[in-house]
């Protein structure tokens, strides 16, 4: 059993020189990826916690905060990321088939809908900054709590900005493993590397469709009240 | 530097296997990469020990005549940044673990190498921005980056300090990955989960720890760093942020943090006990349990830090009651080593010195660390010198203790060369004085008051610092000793055998020093963890 294992291993080319099977290596990599997606969990936690104490204690200019979110380009955010983790499932399915062509084509699709992300949240973030909406010396909101509503804009920025610090971030790894695809690295036999990207990618993802809700929709009752 | 005064050609081993800085730079090799973290955090600890110098020596007359009252501040600071985030905690699992963690599981490397190698440019990174601070001007922040005074007041290198911790977090998560991965996955057949050394369980439980505290420590300084730089106002009263969420995250990594301080030191002792009492660890469950306990319920005391910063009385019971748990696994540490001595045929070699020394100061830091964690005890306590005392009876005397008896026990292994016995013992035995003699008096001085982070004090407590101070270049010395002959024994000790000290384990059934793959091939394990019961051989370096 252990001879056939290793001689198939010792035809795949992939596997490095510390493991014993190729199924140990696959098994390790995507060990490693979901430790390292826990440490992202308490990573984002930190601020979720602070975000959840805030808004126990100042639900009222939340609630005021969250109406000066852009509802629209919000949704239409969220329908876009949904879409790349769409896109980036079925690149991982086409890595697994072993049909490189359409496995370039999904990776670049999800890397236009990242761009497209990131492109709105850059237009949301310019008509934050242009109505004031940034903490610090500038802030400006005419409601009866301007104070905690600028730290409701505070956790708006950080989790925003550290989430789309992490959609750059995934971007550039769908890039990295979009060429190493075009140059046919990844088949049936080896394509752990795209499935490990494809699960931060889809991380990150969840963690906006936290942040959707809590940022965007608190108030949103209340705004078509 | 021809060959022509070696005989003979040394069998090839992972440090000569290949020579020139790019094959250390770039190895993946875990040993080299276990050396490269060894050279930086001694850098660092002598660094750090600098700082502690000059705080004892102001502390030496109660007037402040050395330094200014701000440069004090930066001194107690960087003294403990440096120590906690620089060397402690990269200690004994960047140096020994990464050294140890695949030979003693029966792998050829950690799982992932090449991510072994970016933790420690990432250290590297760290580094830099850390030496960036401290030539720049220095940080006064404490160690504890406290808001508002961070975020507010300050006007030293706040941002360049708190980056500096951020990126250097990062090279912890990689190496609790890289523990965790390894351990999960890259067993040698036979080594299951009951035969693991406790080294290795103990590593895993700091890993744990890293894996779960680090992001908190790194989203609570990044928060800091954009409330200074952009505002941002996350902990800032003026906006109705509360100051007190800051410690509660920064508490949420450090405590469990202390025990990344403790837990590999454990594993340490563990290994050398069982060795020098050529005995099987008594019982090795409990022992394995115990760590995974200690890691657990470190995540469940973190606001007995906090009992004084105004929170409520029912949540400050619930965090005194478990930290009061965490005597129960600490204390089937102690009891357990101490029966494994029990008709033990013990020899005092210099790891084993460590080893007692670490039983007996841990024991000291751990008892008093019950005192802290009764709520009266500690309202009159805090913020005096008896928390310095505490906390360095377990850092220091345990922690550091741990390392070095360590580094004692596998020198052979790391270098293939034995260090000189005698010059170890007494190195041991001037560290453990000078230690004792440097922090039992700050216990005394802390009940009768003196507070801590002052440059000033009363009269009164001068005597107890002056015995302090005393210790202090006693312990100094006892530091400088093993640096000195651990250099000169890589050149002139004595050739170490495969296994000097007849211990079990594999690291000592491979070559000294190992070859680049650890072994020929990998072995397959048929026997349970600390075996000394079968093995017979008469050990050839122990007298």
């Amino acid at each position: 059993m252990s001879d056939t294992s290793s001689s198939v291993a010792a035809h795949t080319p992939a596997l490095e020189h510390h493991f014993t099977t190729m199924e140990q290596q696959t098994d390790a990599a995507v060990m490693g990826m979901w430790v390292f997606l826990v440490t992202e969990i308490m990573f984002f936690g930190g601020m979720f916690a602070g975000y959840m104490i805030y808004r126990y204690m100042y639900y009222g200019p939340w609630l005021e905060g969250s109406q000066h979110m852009d509802f629209w380009w919000g949704t239409i955010n969220t329908a876009i990321l949904l879409c790349s983790s769409l896109t980036m499932a079925l690149g991982v399915r086409a890595s697994q088939l072993g049909q490189r062509t359409s496995l370039v084509v999904f990776l670049l699709i999800t890397i236009l809908f990242g761009l497209g992300f990131l492109g709105i949240k850059g237009i949301e973030y310019h008509g934050h900054w242009v109505d004031g909406q940034f903490p610090g010396a500038n802030f400006r909101f005419p409601g009866p709590n301007p104070r905690q509503v600028e730290l409701f804009f505070s956790f708006y920025w950080a989790m925003t900005g550290f989430h789309a610090l992490h959609v750059v971030i995934g971007i550039g790894l769908v890039a990295y493993i979009s060429l190493r695809s075009w140059k046919g690295a990844y088949g049936r036999a080896y394509h752990n590397p795209v499935e490990n990207v494809g699960l931060y990618w889809h991380f990150v993802d969840v963690v906006w469709i936290y942040l959707y809700p809590l940022l965007y929709l608190i108030s949103h009752k209340h705004a078509l009240e | 530097m021809t060959t022509a005064a070696v005989p003979m050609r040394e069998p090839e081993n992972y440090l000569n296997k290949e020579y020139g800085i790019r094959s250390w730079l770039l190895t993946t090799d875990h040993k080299r990469i276990a050396l490269l973290y060894l050279l930086s955090i001694t850098f660092f600890f002598f660094v750090g020990g600098f700082f502690a110098l000059l705080i004892r020596l102001e502390l030496l007359t109660p007037a402040g005549d050395l330094v200014s009252a701000d440069t004090y501040n930066k001194l107690f600071t960087m003294h403990g940044q440096v120590m906690v985030f620089f060397f402690l905690i990269p200690a004994v699992p960047a140096v020994l673990g990464n050294f140890l963690i695949p030979i003693m599981i029966g792998a050829k490397d950690l799982a992932f190498p090449r991510v072994n190698l970016l933790s420690w440019y990432i250290f590297m990174l760290g580094s830099a921005l850390m030496l960036y601070t401290i030539l720049n001007g220095g940080v006064d922040t404490g160690w504890t980056f406290y808001t508002p005074l961070s975020t507010e007041y300050l006007t030293t290198n706040v941002v360049a300090a708190a980056m500096a911790i951020f990126v250097v977090g990062f090279s912890s998560i990689l190496t609790g990955l890289n523990f965790i991965v390894t351990i999960h996955r890259m067993r040698a057949p036979g080594m299951t989960w009951s035969r693991l050394p406790l080294f290795v369980w103990a590593n895993y439980a700091t890993s744990i720890i890293f894996v779960l505290g680090t992001p908190v420590l790194a989203i609570s300084l990044a928060l800091v760093g954009l409330e200074r730089m952009f505002h941002l106002g996350i902990f800032d009263p003026r906006l109705g942020g509360d100051p007190l969420l800051f410690q509660h995250l920064f508490w949420f990594y450090s405590h469990p943090a202390v025990y990344v301080m403790i837990l590999p030191g454990m594993g340490v002792v563990s290994e050398i006990v069982a060795c020098f009492s050529h005995k099987r660890l008594f019982g090795y469950r409990f022992m394995a349990l115990a760590v995974i306990a200690i890691a657990v319920l470190g995540f469940l005391v973190w606001a007995h830090h906090m009992f004084v910063a105004g929170i409520s009385l029912y949540s400050a019971m619930i965090f005194s009651f478990f930290s009061y748990m965490v005597a129960v696994p600490s204390a089937i540490k102690v009891f357990n080593w101490t029966a494994t001595l029990y008709r033990g045929s013990i020899s005092y070699m210099t790891p084993m010195l460590y080893a007692f020394g670490f039983i007996g100061l841990f024991t000291m830091g751990g008892m008093t660390g019950l005192f802290v964690a009764a709520l009266g005890i500690d309202v009159h306590v805090t913020d005096t010198y008896f928390i310095i005392a505490h906390f360095h009876y377990i850092m220091v005397g345990g922690m550091v203790m741990a390392y070095l008896g360590g580094m004692h026990f596998w020198w052979p292994k790391i270098s293939g060369r034995m260090y000189p016995e005698g010059w170890g013992k007494l190195a041991a035995l001037l560290i453990f004085v000078g230690f004792n003699l440097t922090f039992f008096p700050q216990f005394i001085l802390g009940y009768m008051g003196m507070p801590r982070r002052y440059w000033q004090y009363s009269p009164e407590f001068q005597v107890l610092n002056v015995l302090s101070t005393a210790g202090a270049s006693i312990l100094a010395v006892g530091y400088l000793l093993p640096m000195v002959y651990f250099l000169w024994s890589m050149r002139y000790g004595k050739i170490a055998v495969d296994n000097p000290w007849g211990a079990a384990g594999l690291e000592w059934m491979t070559t000294s020093p190992p070859t680049t793959s650890n072994f020929d091939e990998i072995p397959t394990v048929t026997w349970e963890a600390y075996n000394y019961d079968e093995l017979k051989e008469v050990p050839v370096e122990r007298h």
